[in-house]
This record gives structure tokens, C-alpha cells and sequence, in this order.
């Protein structure tokens, strides 16, 4: 399966100084790089170093500015992803395009670039879904599958067209650890069978057990080609984040402190028609420590935070409390003077208001508890020096408070949102994904700031689909599946594979009793 | 080769001025079509742009069409701006004046100066009313406020006709569909001697402060802003969008439903069938003029206003049809509409890919 | 009740609800495409006042319906630009349409006001038509019978086909369409067209065949119902038949009762019933859902650019 470079068969892809800018940003500067047939190709770097915009360019979506492109030895232009596909390019998104009112097999239809006969169409997916032991019912309608199912659809729409070379875009992110073996698997399959892989992921275990060679970008750049079988992940993570690994510094032993935030009995129906109803979800969370709630996503997550945060009420008072007050049936102003902040996982158009400044975006959550509008009236100058005063102690990179939130990098807005929230110094801080999506060095800051808070007598909780994060903020872990909550347990004592189990939902909430 | 880049940040110099280049491209496209329609297109232009403006004895009369469309306008784009699209002001309008007509029947043979209060409240109260049944709709049974404030309005305009022809009807009025005319106590004042300029035209002008102080300082402002940009965030940072609905339906159907009984208390000083003019659709291109911005709304009442002005004289001068005006007016938000887009985009020069 | 007078009450129930079909199915595709297009009302006057003028010209009402098609079609593609390809918002944007057709349609028809022209004939020979139930059946003009069949060939489209498969996909998730490489604004513009193209020949209806001469505002707000009766329908486009019938025996009962000299209820009110009609149905609709929303294409007026 892995070629040698001496082989005189030409690559099936090969980059050659590929450069791609967009107005302030170098997203690609002279990438090379080729992948052999039937070689599984690592495309590893961190959040914003260029590989999302380098897979867009080899599948068509965006040009490059400079640079060729060969494909099987000879140079072509890729200007449409139906040019790609018609090359034999197939590629499964990250964030899969799919239709969710739709069924499973007119997914399959609209991917295609050719009309099939709907009964051919369907004998053909049977035949795949056989040959490669996926199962997948092609009849469903898409937003009642899991999200290892959903994928299931886009590979499967790929290897419709018999691609020459499959291009996977973070297909893990979102799978449960079983749902990666099945995946690596399939994959494996695929390559043996000749095609091509270029896979895009900044996990370096998935990495060492499924790639034959790595090409490692950094800031735009290749900063190096490796075998990943051979190279240490140390070594790779180094080239990778270009600085030594920060460790996050604990504070004193948790799980001691007072109870800060009890939830107890939790149940409220999901939005319907895709959300998830929660099931008497129960916890604690003490003061000085850092609860983990891990979970594949969409089993609830969105829904626990909304519930804490006030946006959705619950059934009773007594369900939540804050410092012993009882403050289910309290709405989300009213919890957040007490002292309860909330950051969900949408940046975007829930935790900020992307068409205002930073300073009006102030308001919008910190207008309880700090004094940025007595009486009704909005006191601009405190809107302004609240906005600073974050913008300073958080490092957030911007022009200055009048800075739309739309126009701050995802990073530097979590920054602003978790600086926002932590300014105003929260007996509880409930954050969903806290660095989805921001970049490493303040994806550290941000981890930083967190474990701080909750030396400083807050209690934090965390929830995050990422367990590396979690395992290295946590003290106490637990697991929503399905809307329930397990209990949780104390981060030492458990191994990723049992976490990677709870997660999938393959044994019940009870199991995990310590 | 050109191409448009997205702003990182909308042009506030293209947000002042894009209203001022769609007007030009109004009169521009209007001198052509109506040329080409055989019409003299540039007196046309001229006659409904200019001289309304240039001639201070017209300005009595822009003062009266445009306070109206003010006050309407400073109600719908609170609204829009909390997402809430009430374009059934009209409707509200003519509730509005038929409440305070109600009112002035009730009160025909008596004195007193509560009377006119009272009426300007039962006109507030009447648009209200009105304008809670979207609202309802909308916040119980998430009925598109679009569509219900819209049908309202024929509802509305045939009830009018229903009063006017039936039980309102002027016992003294030779059988026509009209109703008897207000008496002192119930006509608007005029403030300027001699002019039509009525106390509608100041309340016009300290509504649109108020508007503003509302949207720009005020917390209430700000949840009617983060309704409309962004629900999810308005949930989050405690504001409820039921809230902001209903208050924005109840504060544009009070503002519609006050300027129309400013008109049937001050211009026509009675109720007939040819009361509802079409304001209430207007105020709608007046808002989109102002940028849903009051202080902007004042300056868009007045050149709509104008236009209406101006498409009366245009009527003499150039014989243009009366329907020119409403052609003129939608020509207008189109061009609003379509000059908008440099606010958020720029154009640039491609380069081109290697 | 004779069954000659209950066909002709059929004769006027098709007859009212045939404008509508048009101008809702129109709608409905483009909706279906993810296009909220508030300017029915606005094309079904361009559609009117184009149809009734080239008629009254050329003389032949066939003509006439192919220009009032091509002003539908020309009055939605205003709309497209500004709200497609300037990704203006398509509330406002509609609106303006129909501030334009109301202008316009009253501008150009000034000339024609109390004309009369030939109204449109029935497509089959008059002796098929002789018996009062096979009128209901052969009496009728051209429109009726494409309006039905329009009704069943875009069911097929949207359900059968795959250009129909792709504007459904376009309408539900405009971002995965062009992700996948779908033109989502070219789908989207000849979605609009299609509307604007039923819009045309709704109108027309109206200036054509039900009063064959022009008053302003010929077609009254059923722009409007046409719209309500979109969201009625839950964008299917069987029920929207359904829909636009029933509307059809709403006015055709105003009719009745007005021709019956009924003088208990004011003319003006039995006016108001289509309005209410609307209102009462777009109530039922929001009461009888059981999932969070109306079937309502997922994208429906938002605005989409590929950048």
C-alpha cells in the first residue's frame, strides 16, 4: 500500500508551489506536496494553518493564486468540484452537506453530477453498503441519523463515482471512538483497493495508526513531510504548534468545596423537530473545581446549556440551584445577576450579536451584574471601559471596542465572550466547546483562564466534545447520551476507551457508578 | 476585471450616502422612462424633486403629508429592526382615525378641550387594537405577522366604507357616503396663522426625538436591536423576543393609529371613503429611506412627501398622471434597495488567478 | 337547487379560483427554492395591465396572455436582481414590487380604463357545453385547464425529477447546494421567473377572462391570499388546490349572497370575508401543526451569496 518515491508510476496528485491569499491573510504560501496511489496521505496541522483552504483548492472550490496542480503526472485546472469529481476527486466535508428534510438516497441523488435512475441508483448504493458492510437505511430521512451515519451518506456518495483519490476532512471530529475504528476500517478498505486518501486532521494518534506519510503545515506552510509510523506524535505535535506543548497549571484539589450549582431532576423536551429532550439530568458542581461533561454531539449538549442559562425554563424552581437559591423557573437575566454565566457553543448569533461592537456586545450579558445601564438607560461610557477592560485582560486581538464582533477571528471572539463573562467574576460559569475552533496558543489561554476561575472559588462546567480538553481541565468527568446524564467520576480514574463506551451509549448511565 | 469584496465592516460613508445616490438614481431612471413614455421627463423629474422644495409655499403643505408618514414610519421601522414586519399600518391608520372619529360623534354637541385629548387617545388605543391581533397571532401561534397585518388592512378599509355608508352616515349630508365634520373642540389646531400646518407637524418632529432617545440610549432599544440581528443572542442576554414583538406591534399600530387621527382631525376634519391614501404603504419606503434610523426617517418623510407634492404640480405642469407618483415611490426603495449593497460591499479589481 | 344553477355557481367558484392557483402554484416553486417573494400582488398587475393592453391592441387575447406572462416574468426579475444578486431583503424587496405594480399597472392602464375587450373563449366547441354538468367540465377557458394540469406537472417536477430534486435541495440548504456545486442563484432565478411568469397569467385572469376591462387595482389583494395560500398548502402542491378551491367557494358564497339580494349583512362586510378567510386559515394552519414548524423550506428567505 505505501509506494516508494523511486516508483516510476506518477503520482496520482501532486501540488507545486500552490499559493492562496484572501485580503490580510496568507492562507497557502508554496505548498508541495504529492500522494501515491492507494497511499493513505496525512494533511496534519492545527485549526487555521491552511488546510481547509489547501483540500478547497485541490477540490475545486477555490483557486489557487499561483502554483500547478498534477494529477496522474500531468498538470490540470480544478475550476468547479464538479471538475474535481470528474477527475475522480471525491471528498467528505467536515461539516457534511447534507439535507436534512431529505431521505438518505436523494442525498445520495444530489450528489451526484449525473441523473440515475432512482431503482439503478438504489441497487448500486445496496451493492456499496454491502461490499464495504455500512450499514445505512437509504429510505430514512437524514435528521433522524446519528452523525456516523450521516457520513456514512457522503462516503458512500463518493465511492459512488469510483474516486481516484477520497479527500476526508476531519471525519472524526464528531464520532464516538467505536464509530473511528468502523471509519479507519472502511478507509483502509477503500485504499487497498487503490484509490487514493488525503486525510485532514490535527489528531496525531488517529494519524500514526491510519497514515502512510504526513505532510505537516504551519501557518500557511509545509514545515515538514513525514512517515507517521515512524516519527514520534511529540515530534509531530512540536512541528505542528511550532512551540513547546503548554501544560495547564492546576490549582488546588477539587471536589471539596461548596456546592455552587445543583441541578437535580432535570427533564425538558427538545425544540422539536431535531432537538433532544433531556432526561432528568442530575449533577453538582463545587467550588474550585472543573466539572467535564463529554458527549458526542447532539445528544443534548445545546439543550443543558440552554436550561442552565435560563433560555428555556425548567419544569420546576427547585430543579436548579445557584448557592442553594432555588432558580429554575428564575429567566436568564435574572440567574445571571445571581451570579450564573453561561457561554454557549455558537459564537456567532447567540453568545455574541455578530453586527454589534464588542462594546455593545458587552451589554448583552454583563448589563446584570455590572453597572453598564441603570435604569433602563445605557451609560455608553462604562459600555466602553467594560469593552477595554476585556479587550486588555484577555488579549483579544482587534482594531478596538467599536470592532464589529463579525469581523474578530473566531479565537479572539471566544476570547472576548469568555473574557466578558469571567469579568464579571460568575459563582458559576457553564461553557459549552470553549475552544472550538480557536487556535492553540489561545485555546491554551483560554483553558488557562478557565482553570483560574475556578481556583478563584467558581465552580466551572465544562462541556465539550473534545476529550483531550477535557481530561486535561477536568476534575470530575460525566457523559450525556441521549438527553441523560451519567454520574460523574473523578477524571484519574478512568481510561479513554471507558469514556469513548459511555460516549457511544453502549452500556447504560448506571454502569459508570463509582 | 471587477468584482465586489465583502466589507469587514458595513461604510458608514455609503450609509449616509446611498440613500442620497438611490434619490439620484431615481430621478436619473424617471427623466428616461417617462421621456421615452412621451412625457417631458426631465420637468417631470424636476416638478416632483425640485420644486416642491424650492418653493417656500409649498412647504406648508410637504409639513402636513409629511407628518403622517413620520409618524407611521418611526413605528414600522422600530419594528423592522426587531424583525417584525407590520405592513398593515394602513390598516391601523384608518382604525386609528375611525376610534377618534368615534369619539368626535359621540362628543358632536358638546364643548370642552378634553375632547380633542380624548379623541387623539381613542386613536392611539384604535391602531393598538389593530396592531395586537398580529401580534397575538404571532406570538401565540407564530402566524407571519407579514400576511395578517396585510389582510387587516382591506378589513379595515371596508369597515371604514361600512360606517361611512351606514350607520355613520351624515344625517345632513345630501346622502353622501361621509360623516358630519369634526366642530372646533375637534379639529387639530394649526400653529402657523394662516398655513394648513397643523400640531401634527411638531408632534411629528418630538416623536421622531423620542424614537431616538428610545433606539440609541435605552436598553429597550437595544433588545428591539438584538431581536432582530440575532434571536438567539437576544435569549441568551435575557430578552424575550415575545416581549420586544409585542411592543413594537403595539408601538407601530399607536404611532399609525395617532397620524391617522391627526388626519382625520387636521386635513379632511371628517371621515369619507377617500381617507386611507395609502400612507401607511409609503411609510414604508420612508423608513427604508431614513435607514430605519428616526433622525434618517425625518429626512425620508420629507422627501416622500414631496414626491407627493411634487407629483401634483407635476400633474399641471407636465400632465403627468397621478399614478407617476406611486411609480416614482417604488422606483425609489428599489433603488434603496439595490444601493444598499455598498454599504456592505466594496468594488474592487479582480486579480486575476495564476 | 337546479343543476343548472349549481353549475353555474361551479362555473364561478373555478372561475374565482383559478387566478389564484396560478399565482400560488408560481409562488410555491419559488418558494420551494428558498425565495420568499412578497410581490405576487405586484406581478399579477404587471401581468394584468400587460395581458389587457396588448389584448385590446392586437386584439387577440392569446397575445395577450404571452405578454402578460413576459411582464410577470420581467417584473420578477426586478425582484431577482435586487434580492438575489444584491441579496437585498426579499420582505422589503417584494414589498417594493408590489408598491411598482400598483404604480405601474395604474400608470399604463390609465389609457384603458373602461375598455372593453373580446374575454377569453372556451376551449372546447360550445355543443359540448350545451348540457349544464358537461359546462362544468368543457366550458371552460384555456387557464383553467393549464392551471390544473400546472397543478399536477409541478407536483411531478418536485417530486420526480431530479432538476426538481435539485430546487428543493436549494431551497432546504442553500449553502450544502453550492457546497456540492449546484448554481443556487441561477436555480433561484429561474424559480422566480416561473413565479412571475403564473403571477403574469393570474393577473391576466382577472383582465381577460373575469372582467374583460380594466379598472385600477383589477386584482384587489389576491396577490395576497395567493401567498397565505402557499403557507396553507404546506408547499404541496395537491393541497394547494385544495386551497385555492375553497378560497374560490369563500368568494364565490360573497357572490352569491350579494346577487341573492341578502341585505342582513352589509356588502362591505361580506367584502372583508376572503381577508378573514385568509386570517382564519393562517390560524388553523399554526394550530394543527404538530412539529415546530410549517414544512416550510428550510432556507425561505434568507438570503444566500456564494462568498
Amino acid at each position: 500500500m505505501n509506494q516508494p518515491r523511486e516508483q516510476k508510476v506518477p503520482p496520482r496528485l501532486a501540488l507545486a508551489h500552490v499559493s492562496k491569499s484572501f485580503p490580510g491573510v496568507k492562507a497557502n504560501e508554496d505548498i508541495s506536496l504529492s500522494v501515491q496511489p492507494g497511499e493513505i496521505h496525512a494533511l496534519l496541522g492545527e485549526n487555521g494553518a491552511g488546510k481547509s483552504t489547501l483540500v478547497k483548492i485541490i477540490y475545486g472550490v477555490q483557486q489557487a493564486d499561483q502554483g500547478t496542480i498534477s494529477w496522474n503526472g500531468s498538470p490540470v485546472a480544478i475550476p468547479s468540484p464538479k471538475a474535481a469529481r470528474k477527475l475522480g476527486i471525491g471528498m467528505v466535508f467536515q461539516h457534511f452537506s447534507l439535507f436534512d428534510a431529505m431521505t438518505v438516497i436523494e442525498n445520495i441523488a444530489l450528489g451526484l453530477d449525473e441523473a440515475v435512475d432512482r431503482e439503478e441508483l438504489k441497487a448500486q448504493v445496496a451493492a456499496i453498503l454491502q461490499s464495504y458492510s455500512l450499514p445505512l437505511d437509504p429510505e430514512r430521512e437524514v435528521h433522524t441519523l446519528s452523525v456516523g451515519e450521516r457520513q456514512r451518506i457522503e462516503i458512500v456518495r463518493c465511492l459512488l463515482q469510483k474516486p481516484k483519490l477520497l479527500i476526508m476532512d476531519e471525519p472524526t471530529s464528531v464520532l464516538t471512538p467505536q464509530e473511528v475504528e468502523r471509519l479507519f476500517a472502511t478507509l483502509r478498505q477503500i485504499a487497498a483497493e487503490g484509490c487514493s486518501i488525503l486525510y485532514i486532521s490535527h489528531k496525531l494518534h488517529e494519524i500514526k495508526a491510519l497514515c502512510d506519510s504526513a505532510t505537516i503545515l504551519r501557518g500557511g506552510r509545509v514545515v515538514a513531510t513525514c512517515d507517521p509510523k515512524v516519527e514520534t506524535t511529540k515530534r509531530m505535535a512540536e512541528l505542528m504548534i511550532g512551540a513547546e506543548l503548554r501544560k495547564i497549571e492546576h490549582g488546588k484539589a477539587a471536589g471539596t468545596g461548596a456546592v455552587r450549582l445543583e441541578v437535580k431532576g432535570l427533564s425538558l423536551p427538545g425544540e422539536p423537530p431535531f432537538g433532544t429532550d433531556l432526561e432528568s439530568v442530575s449533577f453538582e458542581a463545587r467550588a474550585g473545581e472543573i466539572l467535564g461533561i463529554a458527549g458526542v454531539a447532539g445528544n443534548g449538549q445545546a439543550e443543558l446549556l440552554t436550561a442552565l442559562s435560563g433560555e428555556q425554563l425548567a419544569a420546576g424552581a427547585e430543579a436548579i440551584r445557584l448557592d442553594g437559591k432555588a432558580v429554575g423557573l428564575d429567566g436568564a437575566g435574572a440567574r445571571r445577576a445571581l451570579g450564573l454565566a453561561c457561554v454557549p457553543e455558537e459564537r456567532n448569533g447567540h453568545a455574541a450579536v455578530p453586527d454589534f461592537s464588542l462594546a455593545d456586545n458587552g451589554v448583552l450579558t454583563a448589563r446584570h451584574r455590572l453597572p453598564l445601564a441603570p435604569h433602563g438607560f445605557i451609560s455608553r461610557g462604562s459600555v466602553k471601559r467594560f469593552a477595554d477592560s476585556v479587550i486588555k485582560l484577555f488579549d483579544v486581538r482587534t482594531t478596538g471596542n467599536a470592532a464589529l464582533a463579525r469581523s474578530l477571528s473566531g479565537g479572539n471572539l471566544q476570547k472576548f465572550i469568555m473574557g466578558r463573562e469571567i469579568g464579571q467574576q460568575p459563582a458559576v460559569l457553564v461553557v459549552s466547546q470553549p475552544t472550538w475552533g480557536v487556535d492553540a496558543g489561545a485555546a491554551a489561554a483560554i483553558r488557562q483562564e478557565l482553570v483560574d476561575l475556578a481556583a478563584k472559588g467558581s465552580a466551572v462546567v465544562v462541556i465539550s466534545q473534545d476529550l483531550d480538553e477535557l481530561l486535561e481541565l477536568a476534575d470530575r468527568l460525566c457523559v450525556i447520551n441521549e438527553g441523560r446524564l451519567s454520574a460523574p467520576r473523578p477524571v484519574a480514574s478512568l481510561g479513554i476507551d471507558e469514556i469513548g463506551l459511555m460516549m457511544g451509549g453502549v452500556h447504560g448511565a448506571e454502569a459508570t457508578h463509582a | 476585471m471587477l468584482e465586489w469584496r465583502r466589507r469587514r465592516e458595513p461604510s458608514t460613508l455609503m450609509l449616509l450616502a446611498s440613500p442620497l445616490i438611490a434619490i439620484g438614481l431615481t430621478m436619473l431612471i424617471g427623466m428616461i422612462v417617462f421621456t421615452a413614455m412621451g412625457y417631458d421627463g426631465f420637468h417631470a423629474v424636476e416638478s416632483i424633486f425640485l420644486t416642491p422644495f424650492l418653493e417656500p409655499q409649498r412647504w406648508g403643505d410637504i409639513g402636513v403629508k409629511g407628518a403622517p408618514l413620520v409618524m407611521i414610519a418611526l413605528g414600522l421601522a422600530i419594528g423592522f429592526r426587531a424583525n417584525v414586519w407590520n405592513i398593515g399600518a394602513e390598516g391601523q391608520y384608518v382604525m386609528g382615525a375611525i376610534a377618534g372619529t368615534g369619539v368626535a360623534l359621540l362628543t358632536y354637541d358638546m364643548t370642552g378641550w378634553w375632547i380633542l385629548p380624548a379623541m387623539v387617545l381613542a386613536g392611539i388605543l384604535g391602531g393598538m387594537a389593530w396592531a395586537a391581533i398580529p401580534a397575538f397571532l404571532r406570538v401565540k401561534l407564530q402566524v407571519s405577522e407579514i400576511l395578517t397585518s396585510l389582510m387587516l388592512t382591506y378589513v379595515a378599509v371596508q369597515f371604514l366604507y361600512f360606517l361611512v355608508r351606514g350607520p355613520w352616515k351624515d344625517p345632513g349630508g345630501f346622502n353622501f357616503p361621509q360623516t358630519r365634520m369634526f366642530t372646533a373642540d375637534q379639529t387639530l389646531p394649526t400653529v402657523l396663522e394662516g398655513t394648513l400646518v397643523h400640531l401634527g407637524i411638531p408632534a411629528a418632529l418630538v416623536l421622531a426625538v423620542i424614537a431616538w432617545l428610545l433606539m440609541e440610549k435605552t436598553t429597550a432599544g437595544y433588545a428591539i436591536k438584538v431581536v432582530g440581528l440575532a434571536p438567539a443572542a437576544a435569549r441568551h442576554g435575557g430578552f424575550s423576543a415575545a416581549r420586544t414583538t409585542w411592543a413594537t406591534l403595539l408601538i407601530s399600530g399607536a404611532l399609525a393609529g395617532l397620524a391617522g387621527l391627526f388626519e382625520a382631525a387636521g386635513p379632511f376634519g371628517q371621515l369619507t371613503p377617500q381617507f386611507p391614501v395609502g400612507y401607511g404603504f409609503t411609510a414604508i419606503i420612508v423608513a427604508f429611506l431614513g435607514r430605519l434610523n428616526p433622525l434618517g426617517i425625518v429626512f425620508g418623510g420629507i422627501v416622500l412627501a414631496g414626491t407627493y407634492v411634487g407629483g401634483e404640480i407635476a400633474q399641471s405642469t407636465v400632465r403627468l398622471p397621478q399614478a407617476a407618483t406611486g411609480l416614482f415611490q417604488a422606483t425609489l426603495l428599489f433603488m434603496l434597495l439595490a444601493t444598499d449593497v455598498l454599504v456592505r460591499w466594496r468594488i474592487a479589481f479582480k486579480r486575476r488567478a495564476a | 337547487m337546479t343543476s343548472a344553477m349549481l353549475a353555474s355557481i361551479l362555473m364561478t367558484l373555478i372561475a374565482a379560483s383559478t387566478p389564484l392557483l396560478l399565482a400560488a402554484l408560481g409562488e410555491l416553486v419559488a418558494e420551494k427554492a428558498g425565495v420568499l417573494n412578497l410581490g405576487v400582488e405586484g406581478m399579477m398587475l404587471c401581468g394584468a395591465v400587460a395581458g389587457f393592453a396588448v389584448a385590446f391592441s392586437t386584439g387577440s387575447t392569446g397575445i395577450g396572455l404571452v405578454a402578460a406572462m413576459a411582464a410577470g416574468i420581467a417584473a420578477s426579475m426586478v425582484f431577482a436582481v435586487l434580492a438575489l444578486s444584491l441579496t437585498a431583503n426579499q420582505v422589503a424587496t417584494g414589498l417594493a414590487l408590489t408598491i411598482f405594480g400598483i404604480g405601474a399597472s395604474s400608470l399604463i392602464g390609465a389609457g384603458f380604463v373602461g375598455r372593453t375587450i373580446t374575454r377569453l373563449q372556451p376551449v372546447f366547441p360550445a355543443a359540448l357545453s350545451e348540457h349544464p354538468i358537461l359546462r362544468v367540465i368543457f366550458g371552460h377557458d384555456i387557464l383553467v385547464y393549464l392551471s390544473l394540469a400546472l397543478v399536477a406537472g409541478v407536483s411531478w417536477f418536485l417530486r420526480r425529477t431530479r432538476p426538481g430534486l435539485i430546487l428543493r435541495a436549494v431551497g432546504e440548504n442553500d449553502a450544502s447546494a453550492h457546497a456540492i456545486g449546484y448554481p443556487v442563484v441561477a436555480i433561484r432565478y429561474a424559480a422566480v421567473a416561473f413565479g412571475g411568469a403564473l403571477a403574469g397569467l393570474g393577473g391576466a385572469y382577472f383582465s381577460l377572462a373575469l372582467t374583460p376591462m380594466w379598472a385600477d387595482r383589477l386584482t384587489a389583494g389576491r396577490g395576497w391570499i395567493a401567498l397565505a395560500l402557499v403557507v396553507f398548502s404546506a408547499w404541496k402542491p395537491g393541497r394547494l388546490l385544495l386551497g385555492a378551491y375553497l378560497f374560490g367557494a369563500v368568494m364565490t358564497l360573497e357572490l352569491q349572497l350579494k346577487a341573492a339580494g341578502v341585505t342582513w349583512l352589509a356588502p362591505e362586510v361580506l367584502a372583508m370575508a376572503p381577508y378573514l378567510a385568509t386570517i382564519a386559515v393562517l390560524t388553523m394552519m399554526s394550530l394543527g401543526r404538530k412539529t415546530g414548524r410549517l414544512d416550510a423550506p428550510a432556507c425561505l428567505g434568507k438570503p444566500f451569496s456564494a462568498s
